[in-house]
């Protein structure tokens, strides 16, 4: 039951991811293209955590932190820019 | 994969379809709403519920697997509860910066749309 639902969950996963990378090439301005990007690195959080779950191992719990952390600050980099034209002033 | 107790199963099951049907209506709000402004509330609501199922999902059956809990997975929830909030409102800062158009629909302006187009108002009048 476990693995189906982790086949499930997988597929609807990617399909979330599709849409976003449509939002990332298609977007009519920068603020939704960087949204989408937002959004793309938490539901590849998400997906990287079910891969941990599929092949039992808690290795990929760091992985997932580093993403957080790196796609927050990257998310805040940009806004700045967009914002100020200068990312630290 | 070890065994489980058929109702914990069902429980981590229901918690990860749960978890993909979130984010992928995050998606879809993303992809089908009409401007920006609606755009920035289906991902930052709902993926950040989908991949809170998701942890809770993992935290269970970590813990099912070898009878102690760890906190540290509970770390990315908490790191992404805080700080979804904050990106979204860099997000709504930056596009009222750039004066992206509204949806003609929407009713009522924010006062950084208003003082750009009351001269445009009074013309027309």
């Amino acid at each position: 039951m476990l693995d189906v639902a982790i086949r499930i969950s997988t597929g609807l996963f990617m399909l979330a991811l599709i849409f976003n990378l449509y939002r990332v090439l298609a977007g009519p301005s920068m603020p939704d293209r960087i949204a989408a990007l937002d959004t793309m690195y938490v539901n590849s959080i998400g997906l990287i955590i079910i891969f941990g779950i599929w092949l039992n191992s808690k290795l990929y719990f760091e992985a997932a932190l580093l993403i957080a952390m790196l796609g927050f600050i990257s998310t805040v980099a940009v806004c700045k820019y967009l914002l100020r034209g200068d990312i630290i002033e | 994969m070890p065994e489980l107790h058929v109702i914990w199963e069902a429980v981590i099951s229901l918690l990860l379809i749960t978890a993909g049907v979130l984010s992928l209506i995050g998606a879809l709000g993303l992809l089908r709403f009409k401007d920006f402004y609606m755009r920035l509330h289906g991902p930052t609501k709902s993926s950040t519920l989908g991949v809170g199922c998701t942890l809770i999902a993992s935290v269970a059956y970590f813990w099912l697997q070898e009878g102690t809990p760890s906190a540290q997975e509970m770390l990315i929830t908490l790191f992404l509860i805080i700080t979804a909030p904050v990106s979204a409102h860099l997000l709504a800062m930056s596009a009222l910066h750039h004066k992206l158009p509204l949806y003609e629909r929407t009713q009522g302006e924010p006062v950084e749309l208003k003082t750009k187009e009351k001269p445009q108002d009074s013309e027309r009048t």
